[in-house]
């Protein structure tokens, strides 16, 4: 297990026994999760299983059922809408999409948190907006429209977005998901990076094994709901968890079963139509 | 059959329950539209750009929409009133008609079907990519950044709307009036303007005008905001705007009526 877990002051996010179900639907089940400040957390698991419903716990955007949710000290079911707008600017996130404006170029979609929440000079602003998109290489595409982009762009300008108001959190939901390999790399890069030089706290949901092995610092694995195992990328692959086994490296068969629950095949086959 | 019968049951119940429920989301969704209306003032471009979208871009179906019903209405008037030798009201009947009625909810439909399946559509697609969420992640309320803006564009823009077909299918009754079948073109004139009021016919129509335009809207935004975040989801929003509208502008209007010129 994570060595972190005992020193409150370095946990951005701590997840107790954290629940969340739609009616009789349980999506996640009593998870404990610990984001260290500072370091890459990745969330892996199964399509499916509550990964970015975990993420939204994080953000305020659902509450749990059951359990708390604590986010740089503050407790995410009886945070007050002031408060939570006010921890938001601090969070950013990029979504799976992008989910850019589409009605606004790179430069005004980049600009837009900033001319919500500052009242910096429009030279300032102009300023902050390049050397955020020069980060993510994209400076010089700052007069495109986002339909103009490709999905890796797409992705790398509504980075440069969540970062504008240089945050202490930033989250990324499914950032690799249908990229080329070239993309994967930049976008690798650029979480790790970023990461470092800004003194982020990185939060990662993915289901890219390799990908996200590479540049975390821990890894949570969830299926049905619950973390099945947590450590460092080192430790899971060493992990005598016969699932995790089967889940880092991709085989069709094992604890997860490549056939759905179904009656016998053979006579299933000789059973007669009526 | 017992066991049917209280299936059946069940569902009308399920059903009934949902729709109150849908109201209620409905009204709550409205009373947070009406809050965030005053932010409006720091968002002035984004009205205009909204006014546009929705007002003047409408314009022309209800431009030809107005003047074509103008006109039929002067053709079918006329067959009738000259059997009584009353051919000179004409004017009359076509402004009465239009100012009333037609003006207010023909425009509502259209509006509907050009303006509001259009607002649906739109702001449902933005939750499909996600950018509401993201907005609501930037700490931005989208009530007061999407929702007021077309809100208000809706609110402002129905009544003039109405006020364009009235006229425009006055001015097309005149052309079939009095340059087709030869009324006497004083005659079309004083008629209207002596039989028409102003509190009781013109205002009537500009409240009926801004109720539904209130309604219209509410319902186009509502039904995107709450669209199931899919294609199917959007298209269904966007197609039970226009028949949600069509419904409650029609039922509106004939209780608005008797309301109005019903204790005459």
């Amino acid at each position: 297990m994570l060595e972190v877990q005992t020193n409150n002051t370095d946990l951005i996010v701590s997840m107790r026994n954290a629940s969340l179900s739609f009616g009789d639907r349980v999506i996640l089940d009593s998870i404990n999760i610990d984001i260290p400040r500072g370091k890459v957390t990745t969330i892996m698991g199964p399509s499916g299983t509550g990964k970015t419903t975990a993420l939204r716990l994080i953000s305020g955007q659902l509450y749990p059922s059951q359990g708390e949710v604590m986010v740089d000290g503050f407790n995410m079911s009886t945070i007050k809408r002031r408060e939570l707008f006010a921890l938001r600017k601090r969070m950013g996130m990029m979504f799976q999409s992008g989910a850019l404006f589409t009605d606004l170029n790179v430069f005004e979609n980049v600009a837009f948190p900033l001319r919500e929440h500052t009242d910096l000079p429009e030279s300032m602003i102009r300023d902050i907006v390049i050397m955020k998109l020069q980060a993510v290489g994209l400076r010089g595409a700052r007069k495109l429209m986002p339909s103009e982009l490709s999905g890796g762009m797409a992705r790398r300008v509504a980075l440069a977005r969540a970062i504008a108001l240089d945050p202490m959190m930033i989250m990324y939901d499914e950032p690799f998901t249908g990229q080329d390999p070239i993309t994967v790399g930049v976008i690798m890069q650029l979480i790790r990076k970023l990461n470092d030089s800004l003194g982020l706290t990185s939060v990662i949901v993915s289901h890219d094994v390799a990908e996200v092995s590479s540049i975390s610092d821990c890894l949570y694995i969830i299926s049905n709901g619950k973390v099945v195992e947590s450590g460092s990328p080192q430790s899971l692959k060493n992990s005598e968890s016969e699932w995790t086994q089967q889940f880092l490296n991709g085989r069709p068969d094992g604890p997860a079963k490549f056939h759905y629950p179904a009656d016998d095949y053979a006579e299933d086959l000789l059973t007669n139509v009526e | 059959m017992l066991n049917k019968t209280s299936r059946w049951l069940q569902g009308v119940g399920q059903r009934s329950i949902k729709s109150v429920r849908r109201l209620g989301v409905g009204n709550i969704f409205l009373m947070h539209a009406f809050i965030a209306l005053p932010s409006i003032r720091k968002e002035f471009p984004l009205l205009i750009k909204q006014l546009y979208a929705v007002g003047v871009l409408t314009v022309q179906i209800i431009a030809v929409s107005g003047i074509t019903v103008g006109m039929v209405l002067a053709l079918q008037g006329y067959n009738t009133l000259i059997d009584f030798g009353a051919e000179d009201s004409l004017g009359q009947l076509v402004a009465l008609s239009l100012v009333r009625e037609m003006g207010p909810v023909l425009t509502a439909l259209l509006f509907a079907g050009r303006a509001g399946s259009a607002l649906t559509a739109e702001i449902g697609l933005m939750k499909v990519t996600e950018q509401l969420p993201a907005m609501e992640m930037m700490a931005v309320d989208p009530y007061k950044k999407v929702i007021a803006p077309r809100f208000l564009a809706g609110l402002i823009s129905m009544p003039l709307l109405a006020a364009i077909f009235s006229a425009v299918g006055i001015a097309g009754g005149y052309l079939v009036g009095v340059g087709l079948l030869g009324i006497d073109g004083g005659a079309f004139w004083s008629q209207m303007t002596s039989k028409v009021d102003l509190y009781d016919d013109v205002l009537n129509g500009v409240i009926k005008s801004i109720i539904f335009g209130l309604v219209a809207t509410w319902i186009a935004i509502y039904e995107g905001y709450e669209a199931n975040p899919t294609t199917e989801g959007v298209s269904r929003a966007t197609t039970r705007t226009v028949v949600h509208t069509a419904f409650a502008v029609l039922g509106l209007d004939f209780i608005l009526t008797a309301l109005m010129f019903g204790g005459e």
